[in-house]
């Protein structure tokens, strides 16, 4: 009897043991990200000052963010979650935080405060869109042009990419309803502050169509973000939209005939979420990591290396010139005054209740 | 044989057993070493590749998610008449407060959100604003929950959302096979979806037509590429075979993007072309971000496929038969067409179904160089399984996709007959 009791207890304090030091980390990390540039500007500007402090981490990289979403719940459903943080975008982190496939964050305990002592969730502001998101930067999707094969007068308004007549030749746009429907709405002359409304109308709908059919033979549509790029650069089109970081490159580490076209850019973050269902020490790993990684001074070193704007306020002051070129990269951000005049916010609930009843208009539209 | 019919009783064997069954017992050991040599391959087969076929084909039915969520509400809303135009009763509305507290405790009200949301448009937010203030209900002194749950968000007195809930609470739906054949559950049963929201079918035709083309160009220009290979000295042929399979052994996303780069306005060919002055430069040809442009880079990659299975067929041609046919009098073309040809239609046949099924599903390639009118109905589960995560939708067209395959390998078998194919 006593043995039984005495085994039992074992038995509990063997199970409790792993929760008793939940404080307790693992030592191994598995990032999920997009790869390119972009990745590796997260390399030198988070991950490296975190080895320094702890050479006993063991990091490792997947580039798969563009099917987190998916791969998630796979993971999620096949009880087996072996990713720790996971890069995506907004839209993305709304979607898992829905499915609870992502842990929700308390700004206040799981993000570090601005060295001012401005709390995280102040910091921030706006940009956590979501319980389950932390930012790292704020990108936008505008449009590059030809500088060589645009005439005198290069494009000011994002009106100009519909103008056939002004400035004739191919244009590249996403192949995706969200940004193209809003861009043709405003250039159809209706009010920035009124395009989810009309677009949530059949005819607001139609009328976004009937403007994107007037240059509909002339537009070629693109999946991924490289694609812009390469097509202006081998003169295939002479505007296209995508994603500024990648103009940059194409400017300033390529010198390409490039210009910049910041009327109406879209505005999107992206940031970090955690899986939901990590053992105790994966997690206080990875927490204490992301408190590390979203501080103030390690968002505003990445920009170091890429032209994104970093999500906190308190970082925009600390943004210096680029690691290599030695460029100043604060007039390359979205977010710098003179690019920011005339901004879109793409409305994220919004598309995420109407997104595939748009798809579907959208694509049957495309097909025709 | 007639000395053996008029012996009496069953034949024996040597140890006197009746023979019939001795017989049986050494097939049957066969048989059993047989299937006992496959069995790793088999369950490896079953567990890695039809499991995994059947749950996603039952995904494109399954739709427990609602009745799971939201049980009492689904029950209380079974006797409510949608046909009257008026919204469900208090009871109702006070069993989905109930349902949506214990969700939004679990977490899962979004889930169910979602769902809806493919049928209805704006029920996902509906279910994740409410369910924000859902976890502060009081179930037993709230109330009257009508009133309430309309005035935190006026979704809940819009009687479409409550006819989608009663459409959708069944745990077996067909909602996802009608929407992925353009079709609905409206008022009064199934019906057409409108005009511009019409995809799919339009989609399948044009990917089933797509493929047959691009299986006939693979034909004609595999044949002759087959003929030569088959017909040359062993050692010039393999040397020419390391041509048709370095192209297989490179990946496909860097044949792909060649090919973007050969057909580009500002591509090479183009460039040629308006080089030795066949076209102005103002009006370059469009050859890819269309249907053209999917046909060439898709018969490019898939043509070692077809070329292979033709290669090993006729390789066992032998050439004493087309000099027969002509020592007695035919003409090159009889000679070809009614004695070599017909030996060759079993290699056709391989390379045609190989390449037709893995045309498809192909979704890589048309999406890089297919522009809007060269995609292919992959292309849209591929969106649905990574992109909008309704795998139901997806696993309804993708079991569309796997009948309508079916349906042709069947006609197949009927019209050239399946014994009549070789692969080597």
């Amino acid at each position: 009897m006593k043995l039984t009791k005495l085994a039992a207890l074992a038995a509990t304090t063997a199970l409790c043991a792993p929760a008793a030091f939940a404080e307790e980390m693992a030592n191994e990390m598995t990032l999920v990200s997009w790869g390119g540039a972009y990745q590796s500007s997260q390399i030198k500007a988070y991950v490296e000052p975190y080895l320094a402090l702890h050479p006993e981490v063991k990091v490792t990289w997947d580039e798969s963010s563009a099917e987190a979403v998916a791969k998630l719940r796979a993971m999620n459903e096949a009880g087996n979650v072996t990713w720790d943080l996971v890069d995506v975008v907004a839209s993305d982190s709304m979607r898992l935080c829905d499915e609870g496939l992502a842990v929700e964050l308390d700004p206040a305990t799981d993000l570090a405060a601005a060295p001012d002592g401005t709390s995280a969730e102040d910091d921030f502001g706006d940009l956590l869109v979501s319980e389950c998101f932390a930012p790292q930067i704020v990108y936008s999707t505008t449009f590059g042009y030809r500088t060589d094969l645009v005439g005198d007068t290069a494009p000011t308004s994002v009106c100009d990419v519909f103008d056939l007549a002004a400035y004739p030749g191919k244009r590249a746009l996403q192949k995706r309803p969200i940004d193209n429907m809003e861009w043709a709405l405003f250039c159809d002359g209706v009010a920035k502050e009124d395009i989810y409304d009309t677009l949530g109308t059949d005819e607001g709908v139609s009328q976004a169509l009937a403007k994107l059919d007037t240059i509909k033979d002339q537009v070629v549509w693109w999946t991924a973000g490289a694609e812009t790029p390469q097509l202006l650069a081998d003169g295939e089109v002479v505007m296209g939209s995508t994603f500024n970081g990648r103009l940059f490159s194409a400017i300033a580490e390529q010198n390409q005939p490039i210009g910049m076209l910041w009327d109406m850019q879209s505005f999107d973050l992206d940031g970090w979420i955690v899986p939901e269902g990590l053992p105790a020490d994966r997690k206080a790993r990875v927490m204490d990591f992301l408190k590390f990684a979203t501080d103030t001074q390690r968002l505003a070193d990445q920009a170091k290396y890429i032209s994104y704007g970093p999500a906190r306020a308190s970082s925009a002051p600390l943004v210096g010139t680029h690691a290599e070129l030695g460029i100043d990269m604060a007039p390359h951000m979205p977010t710098d005054p003179a690019n920011a005049t005339n901004v879109h916010i793409y409305d994220y609930e919004w598309w995420a209740d109407n997104r595939d009843d748009l798809n579907a208009k959208f694509e049957a539209w495309l097909a025709k | 044989m007639s000395d053996m019919t008029d012996t009496a009783g069953p034949v024996l064997a040597a140890d006197g057993t009746p023979l019939k069954r001795s017989l049986a017992r050494a097939l049957r050991r066969q048989k059993m070493r047989a299937l006992l040599l496959i069995a790793p391959l088999l369950i490896f087969i079953l567990v890695s590749f039809i499991l995994p076929v059947v749950d996603m084909l039952y995904r494109s039915v399954q739709n427990g998610i609602v009745s799971n969520t939201l049980p009492r509400t689904v029950e209380a809303l079974a006797d409510w008449d949608a046909s009257t135009g008026e919204l469900p009763d208090e009871v109702v509305f006070a069993a989905m407060a109930a349902d949506l507290k214990d969700a939004a405790e679990a977490k899962i009200h979004t889930k169910v959100g979602t769902r809806l949301n493919y049928e209805n448009p704006g029920m996902s937010s509906l279910f994740r604003k409410t369910g924000r203030k859902a976890k502060k209900f009081d179930i037993e002194n709230g109330g009257p929950w009508k009133e309430e749950l309309i005035d935190i968000n006026k979704g809940w007195g819009e009687f479409d959302n409550w006819r989608t809930l009663q459409t959708y609470s069944p745990a077996i739906t067909s909602g996802y096979f009608l929407n992925a054949v353009d079709m609905r559950v409206g008022t009064d049963g199934p019906e057409m979806r409108p005009e511009d929201e019409q995809i799919y079918m339009k989609l399948l035709g044009r990917t089933l037509w797509m493929s047959l083309a691009i299986t006939s160009c693979c034909i004609l220009l595999a044949y002759p590429v087959a003929w030569i290979l088959a017909n040359l000295p062993a050692r010039k042929a393999n040397m020419l075979m390391i041509l048709v399979l370095l192209p297989f052994w490179t990946s496909l996303l860097v044949r792909t993007s060649a090919w973007k780069i050969l057909l580009q306005q500002q591509g090479v060919i183009n460039d040629i072309l308006v080089y030795v002055g066949l076209v102005a430069d103002d009006s370059r040809l469009v050859i890819i971000n269309n249907q053209f442009g999917t046909i060439v880079a898709m018969t490019h990659i898939l043509l070692p496929f077809m070329i292979l299975p033709m290669y090993s067929v006729m390789q066992t041609i032998n050439p004493s038969y087309l000099r027969a046919a002509k020592s007695l009098g035919a003409t090159d073309w009889t000679a070809f067409w009614r004695v070599y040809f017909p030996q060759t239609v079993p290699g056709i046949g391989a390379g045609s179904i190989l390449v037709f099924i893995l045309a498809i599903g192909y979704y890589i390639t048309p999406a890089l160089v297919g522009g809007t009118k060269g995609t292919f109905i992959s292309n849209q589960i591929a969106f649905h399984i990574s992109t909008s995560l309704n795998w139901g939708l997806a696993s309804a067209l993708g079991a569309i996709l796997l009948a309508v395959v079916l349906v042709l390998y069947w006609a197949y078998d009927k019209i050239v007959g399946i014994d009549n194919v070789k692969l080597g």
